[in-house]
């Protein structure tokens, strides 16, 4: 693999659970245990309820495009040679949003409301970025 | 109820190339030290500092220009909204005795020195949502202010049907009002809507001419109580109320339930309750434009209209000097300068105390500032003359 050069998560705390979990195939979100809310990013404990415990859910990896945007001038050195490139909000069946992007699907294309599933991009060994795919109706 | 007042304005130039020829500190030093002027003061008797969040210390702004007599040092994290909120830290500050004279400076070299739309993905701990951003969102390509941000402005135009040309309308006012402003680094550099259009696509809705410049540049005001500014040589504009507020979560953009909602909209409504206004009492509004939405969207949360009534609100000449509510008679973070939301209040001042010539907006009696700031953090500032 080559040197990869875009910014990469840090794998601390929950954040290296939860790209440890993507690692694997995986989309999990934390999941409270006592009030069953969902939440993304993660947190310590849950805001809807207060309750301190929660697990990492399996997520269905189905949802839609709630918004996006498209970059057409890129704006950190990284990225320079990937525009135009849409970076897209997809809120989960599960009800929490979480930022990525959807492959396979032009800047044009691109619209609220399309029908998206997780897959896995291995940038490095280490990292497997959840992005989208689109699902043919 | 015990009032606070502005009493002292300065700012440095603003431009871009060749850069301020000062440092970062400089720049906001050299403001400083004309508003501390104006205001007929000695720095010995700046009792107390608000630097601006990340851009200086109140050590070392005391060190520089002689404050030896510190007593009230804060700083209020909201990144472009921390001046206006910082107007209500500053007024109790003074009302309570904390402080006798508070300076709130801001300034940077946002052109020569690290670009704005670099900061926080140089330095992720500049934010609150920092480290979010570093691991959720940096990863995709989601890096700086613009993108942050378009994705609200496209789901207003989702929601509501917003338009380009809408967006294009504030770009145009601000540009308009900069040709009354030699300050402004757009002052001789008229805009079309034909030019705003054609512009590029930065983070798609918004374009070039949707996005405030990158410049160098410091503005400061001075405050203390009424009472210890009838003693000063300038004519006072009062602080009748200011107030702040953040999103919920404010660490993370996507996540909201309702993504119109900003700290403004808490904020908003405790401001003009406490001063017992309506926004229709505004006579003009400076309103914290990073981008062209972003001014449609505090005029709809501070509730100059309904949500979703921003972009016609906008058009028809309405926000123009002459119009219904005169919006950033400067230019603006659009088309004057970006010193951090500073120069707006400074502009609002000069506003109420009068006699700005063309860009006078006639008969000012109550002047509107917001701040806009990180995730979405939200300050408003009622001030008369």
């Amino acid at each position: 693999m080559s040197e990869y050069e875009k910014p990469l998560p840090v794998l601390e705390g929950f954040s290296a659970d939860f790209y440890g979990f993507c690692k694997q195939g995986e989309l999990r979100f934390q999941r409270c245990s006592e009030c069953q809310a969902w939440r993304h990013v993660p947190r310590e404990l849950c805001a809807e309820c207060g309750s301190w415990d929660w697990e990492w859910a399996l997520s269905s990896g189905k949802g839609e495009v709630f918004t996006f945007t498209v970059v057409g001038r890129a704006l950190h050195p990284a990225f320079a040679e990937d525009g135009p490139y849409a970076v897209t909000v997809v809120q989960m069946d599960e009800g929490v949003r979480v930022l990525s992007k959807v492959q396979g699907v032009s800047p044009e294309e691109l619209a609220i409301g399309m029908r998206v599933e997780v897959g896995f991009e291995a940038v490095t060994d280490a990292i497997h970025l959840p992005i989208f795919n689109r699902v043919s109706a | 109820m015990k009032e606070a007042c502005i009493v002292g304005i300065g700012e440095t130039d603003y431009c871009r190339k060749p850069g301020s020829g000062l440092s970062q500190l400089g720049v906001q030093l050299q403001a400083s030290a004309r508003a501390i002027g104006e205001a007929g003061l000695k720095a010995s008797e700046i009792d107390g500092i608000m630097p601006f969040p990340n851009l200086g210390r109140a050590e070392e702004i005391a060190a520089n220009l002689g404050c030896e007599n510190l007593r009230y040092a804060a700083t209020i994290h909201m990144g472009g909204a921390a001046p206006a909120a910082s107007l209500q830290s500053a007024a109790a500050a003074v009302n309570s005795g904390m402080a006798n004279y508070v300076l709130l400076p801001a300034g940077w070299n946002g052109y020569s020195g690290a670009r704005v739309r670099q900061t926080v993905s140089q330095d992720v701990s500049s934010i609150p949502g920092g480290a979010i951003a570093r691991d959720y969102y940096l990863p995709f390509g989601f890096t700086a202010p613009p993108q942050w941000y378009s994705v609200m402005a496209r789901r207003h135009m989702h929601e509501f049907g917003t338009r380009s040309e809408q967006l294009g309308a504030i770009a145009l006012t601000m540009r308009k009002h900069a040709q009354l402003n030699p300050k402004a680094v757009m002052h001789g550099k008229p805009m079309t809507m034909d030019d705003y259009l054609a512009s590029p696509m930065l983070a798609d809705p918004y374009r070039f001419f949707d996005c405030c410049l990158e410049t160098d540049g410091g503005a400061a005001v001075v405050v203390t109580s009424a009472e210890r500014a009838r003693d000063l040589p300038t004519r006072p504009v009062r602080i009748l109320a200011a107030a702040c507020g953040q999103p919920y979560p404010a660490d993370e953009i996507t996540n909201r339930r309702d993504i119109f909602k900003t700290g403004l909209t808490i904020a908003a409504p405790e401001a003009f309750g406490k001063a017992g206004l309506t926004p229709s009492d505004a006579d003009f509004a400076m309103i914290y434009d990073c981008f062209t939405f972003e001014v449609l969207q505090q005029l709809e949360e501070a509730g100059f209209c309904q949500r979703g009534e921003g972009g016609s609100f906008v058009e028809g000449g309405r926000i123009e000097l002459g119009g219904e509510l005169p919006v950033n008679t400067h230019g603006g973070l659009l088309s004057e300068a970006h010193v951090l939301g500073m120069s707006h209040i400074v502009e609002a001042v000069r506003q109420l105390r009068g006699g700005l010539g063309e860009r006078q907006v006639k008969d000012a009696q109550v002047g509107v500032v917001t701040g806009w700031g990180d995730f979405g953090d939200g300050s408003i500032a009622l001030l008369a003359r």
